[in-house]
C-alpha cells in the first residue's frame, strides 16, 4: 500500500524537536511514528470482547460446561454429536430456514417496489421515504408490542378488519399453521425501509443516458423498466439478498418477544434454542456447540453467494 | 474514499432527474396514476400501525376493551402516558437508554477513528495482519457470543453492571473499516506538509484529518446510537435488575405485567419510539445518504 510512504518520511526527519526535547524521545517516535499506538485501544477491547469470547466459546463446546455447576468436564466432540441427533435442533433449524425464505422474499421484493415507485418521481420525497423507513428504528420491543395489539384476537385490528369484511377470525399468533407468517409479515414492515434505502441509493446513481435513449427509441415505460432498469440493478439486488439472507438467518429478537417459539415450538428458531438451552436450562457447553454449528451453515451464504456470481460473470 | 466524500456533499440536493422526472414513468397519465396510487395504499399499510398505536393510546383503558373498528369512539385521555409516566420505570429506562447508548457511541467511535487511522496510515508489523483479521470479524454474528461473553462476565463479576451492557458493545469491526476506506481516500500531501512543520502523528490526525471526516464519523456515530439504543439480546441477558435495564429490555420483560392494559402498552411503546424519531427527523439527509454510501446500518 502506499499509504506507507508519509510515515516513513516522518521517521525520517522528525529528528528536529519541536515543542520540548522530550516528546520526540526515541520511544516516542517508534509509537506513534508507526500508526501502532493508535490502534491500541481498538486491539484492546477487540482481543477482550471478540476473539476471547470466540475462543472461550470454541473451549466451553467441548465441554460440559453448566451455568448451575463449578466443575467443568472435556467431553471431546460430544456435543457436537448430540446436537447432530437433536429433533429440537433439527426443527428449529427448519424453523429459520422457513423464517428465512418466507421474510427474504418480500423484504426483497417489496423494497424493490418500494424504490422504484418513490423514484418515479412523484412529489412528497421526503414523506415517502419517512412513512418507510420510520419502522426501522423503532426498537424490537416497540414493534412487538403494536404487532401483539394488531394480532389481538378479540379486539386487534387485524381480526376486527376481518370483522368487518365478513370473514372469520384468524389466530394470527397462536395458530401453528399461521405464527411463523405473523412474525414474518411484522418483520417485513419493521425492517423493508433500509433494503428500500440500498435500492433508492442504487437507482439514484444509475445512468439515465441508456434509459433516455430507450425512451427516444419508444420504448414504453415498462420495456424500459424490464430491459434497462432491472438488470442495472442487478448487483444491488444480490448484495440486499445476501444481507437479508444473513439477517433473517439470525432471527430471535422478535420472535422471543412475541411469541416466545410458540405455539407448540413452531415459531422457535436456532438462536432462540441455543439461549433456551443455555440460559434457561443451563447448558453453556452444549448451547455453544450448537451455535458454533450454526454459524459454520451461516458463513455458508456469502460463500454461495460468491460462487453464483463468478459463474454469472 | 474520496469519492464519499463527493457524494456526500452533492447528494445534499437531489438529483434533477429524480423530481418529477419522466425516465421512468414515461409521459403518460395513466402509469403516473397508478403508480401514484400504489405509492400511497403502501405508505398507508405502513402507517396504519403507527396510528392505531397513537388512536389507542389516547383512550382510557375501558374504550379499548369496549368499541368496535371504529377507534374514535372513545373519548380522548391522556390517562395512559399519564399512569406511565407516573409508574416512572419507562423514564428510568430511557435515562438508562441514553446514558449506555452515549457511552457505548462514545467509546467506539473513538476506538474505532483511532484504528481505523492507524490501520490507514501505520507502518507497524502486522498491519495487513489486523486488518484481515478485522475484515473477517465483521461476519460473526454478535449473537455467537452470547454465550462466552455471558461466561466472561460472569468471571469478571460484571453481570448486572452497566460496564456489562456496554463493554461488548464498543467492538465495532464494520465502523473501524467503513473509516479506514474514508481515510484511505483522504490526500496524503495536506498531512505532509504539516509533518514537514513538526506536527505529531496524533496532531496530525485531530487538526487535519478529523475536520475532513465529520461527515462520515457523524454518519458512524448516528449509526452506532441507534444499534446500540435498539439492542436487544445482549442488554437482556446481561441485566436481571429492573433498574438497569434498557428502554427495549425493561419493556419486554415488564410488559406481561401489564400487557392486558393497551392502551398503556401503546402509550409506553409509543414513548420509547419517540427519541429515534426525533433523532431521524433532526438527521434524515445524513442517515438516508449514509446508507446510500456505505450501506452502513446493516445488521
Amino acid at each position: 500500500m502506499t499509504t506507507t510512504a508519509p510515515l516513513d518520511a516522518q521517521a525520517r526527519t522528525s529528528s528536529p524537536p519541536v515543542s520540548g526535547g522530550g516528546r520526540r524521545s526515541a520511544l516516542g517516535r517508534i509509537r506513534t511514528g508507526n500508526g501502532l499506538v493508535f490502534v491500541l485501544p481498538f486491539l484492546l477491547v477487540f482481543g477482550l470482547f471478540m476473539v476471547w469470547p470466540i475462543v472461550q466459546g470454541l473451549w466451553m463446546s467441548l465441554t460440559d460446561r453448566s451455568l448451575a455447576l463449578r466443575d467443568t468436564h472435556f467431553v471431546g466432540f460430544d456435543n457436537y454429536t448430540e446436537a447432530f441427533r437433536d429433533p429440537d435442533v433439527w426443527s428449529s433449524l427448519g424453523n429459520t430456514v422457513f423464517f428465512t425464505v418466507i421474510s427474504s422474499v418480500p423484504l426483497v421484493l417489496v423494497a424493490l417496489a418500494m424504490a422504484l415507485l418513490v423514484h418515479s418521481g412523484l412529489a412528497g420525497q421526503w414523506a415517502w421515504r419517512l412513512s418507510f423507513f420510520a419502522p426501522y428504528l423503532l426498537p424490537v420491543t416497540v414493534v412487538t408490542m403494536i404487532w401483539t395489539w394488531l394480532y389481538q384476537p378479540e379486539l386487534g385490528m387485524a381480526n376486527q378488519l376481518l370483522d368487518t369484511l365478513g370473514m372469520a377470525p384468524v389466530g394470527w399468533l397462536s395458530d401453528e399453521s399461521v405464527a411463523m407468517w405473523s412474525v414474518a409479515a411484522l418483520t417485513v414492515w419493521w425492517t423493508v425501509g433500509f433494503n428500500f434505502l440500498l435500492y433508492l441509493a442504487a437507482l439514484q446513481s444509475l445512468p439515465a443516458t441508456f434509459d433516455e435513449a430507450a425512451a427516444l427509441d419508444g420504448a414504453g415505460a415498462w420495456r424500459r423498466l424490464w430491459s434497462i432498469t432491472l438488470p442495472q440493478l442487478r448487483r444491488t439486488t444480490g448484495l440486499v439478498a445476501m444481507l437479508q439472507i444473513l439477517a433473517s438467518l439470525k432471527v430471535f429478537d422478535q420472535i422471543y418477544i412475541l411469541t416466545k417459539g410458540g405455539p407448540n415450538g413452531s415459531t422457535r428458531p436456532v438462536l432462540e434454542y441455543v439461549y433456551d438451552v443455555g440460559f434457561t436450562g443451563y447448558r453453556l457447553g452444549y448451547a455453544s456447540a450448537v451455535s458454533y454449528l450454526f454459524f459454520a451453515l451461516i458463513i455458508l451464504v456469502p460463500l454461495v453467494q460468491l460462487r453464483l456470481f463468478r459463474r454469472e460473470d | 474514499m474520496s469519492a464519499t466524500a463527493a457524494t456526500l456533499r452533492t447528494r445534499r440536493r437531489p438529483p434533477r432527474e429524480t423530481a418529477g422526472s419522466p425516465l421512468l414513468l414515461g409521459h403518460g397519465r395513466l402509469p403516473r396514476a397508478l403508480a401514484g396510487t400504489a405509492l400511497v395504499v403502501l405508505a398507508v399499510l405502513w402507517l396504519l400501525p403507527f396510528v392505531w398505536a397513537v388512536i389507542t393510546s389516547v383512550q382510557s383503558e375501558e374504550d379499548v376493551n369496549t368499541t368496535g373498528l371504529s377507534p374514535f369512539k372513545g373519548a380522548f385521555t391522556l390517562d395512559a402516558y399519564q399512569q406511565i409516566l407516573e409508574r416512572g420505570n419507562v423514564t428510568l429506562w430511557a435515562f438508562n437508554s441514553f446514558l449506555i447508548s452515549a457511552l457505548v457511541t462514545l467509546i467506539t467511535v473513538v476506538v474505532s477513528t483511532l484504528a481505523a487511522y492507524g490501520l490507514s496510515r501505520g507502518t507497524f508489523r502486522g498491519r495487513k495482519a489486523l486488518l484481515g483479521v478485522t475484515v473477517a470479524a465483521i461476519m460473526v454474528p454478535p449473537q455467537l457470543l452470547v454465550v462466552p461473553l455471558f461466561d466472561q462476565m460472569t468471571l469478571f463479576n460484571l453481570v448486572d453492571t452497566y460496564a456489562a451492557v456496554i463493554l461488548p458493545q464498543v467492538v465495532a469491526p464494520m465502523m473501524v473499516f467503513i473509516l479506514k476506506r474514508f481515510f484511505d481516500g483522504i490526500p496524503k500531501e495536506l498531512e505532509e506538509a504539516a509533518r514537514i512543520d513538526g506536527a505529531s502523528e496524533l496532531r496530525v490526525f485531530r487538526s487535519i484529518v478529523l475536520p475532513l471526516s465529520r461527515p462520515i464519523v457523524a454518519a458512524v456515530a448516528i449509526f452506532v446510537f441507534i444499534g446500540a439504543w435498539n439492542n436487544f439480546m445482549w442488554p437482556f441477558v446481561v441485566t436481571n435488575d429492573p433498574d438497569l435495564m434498557t428502554l427495549p429490555v425493561g419493556l419486554a420483560t415488564v410488559k406481561d405485567a401489564y400487557g392486558i392494559q393497551y392502551a398503556q402498552s401503546m402509550a409506553s411503546a409509543l414513548l420509547a419510539a419517540l427519541p429515534l424519531i426525533v433523532v431521524f427527523l433532526l438527521f434524515q439527509r445524513r442517515i438516508v445518504n449514509s446508507v446510500a454510501t456505505t450501506g452502513l446500518g446493516g445488521s
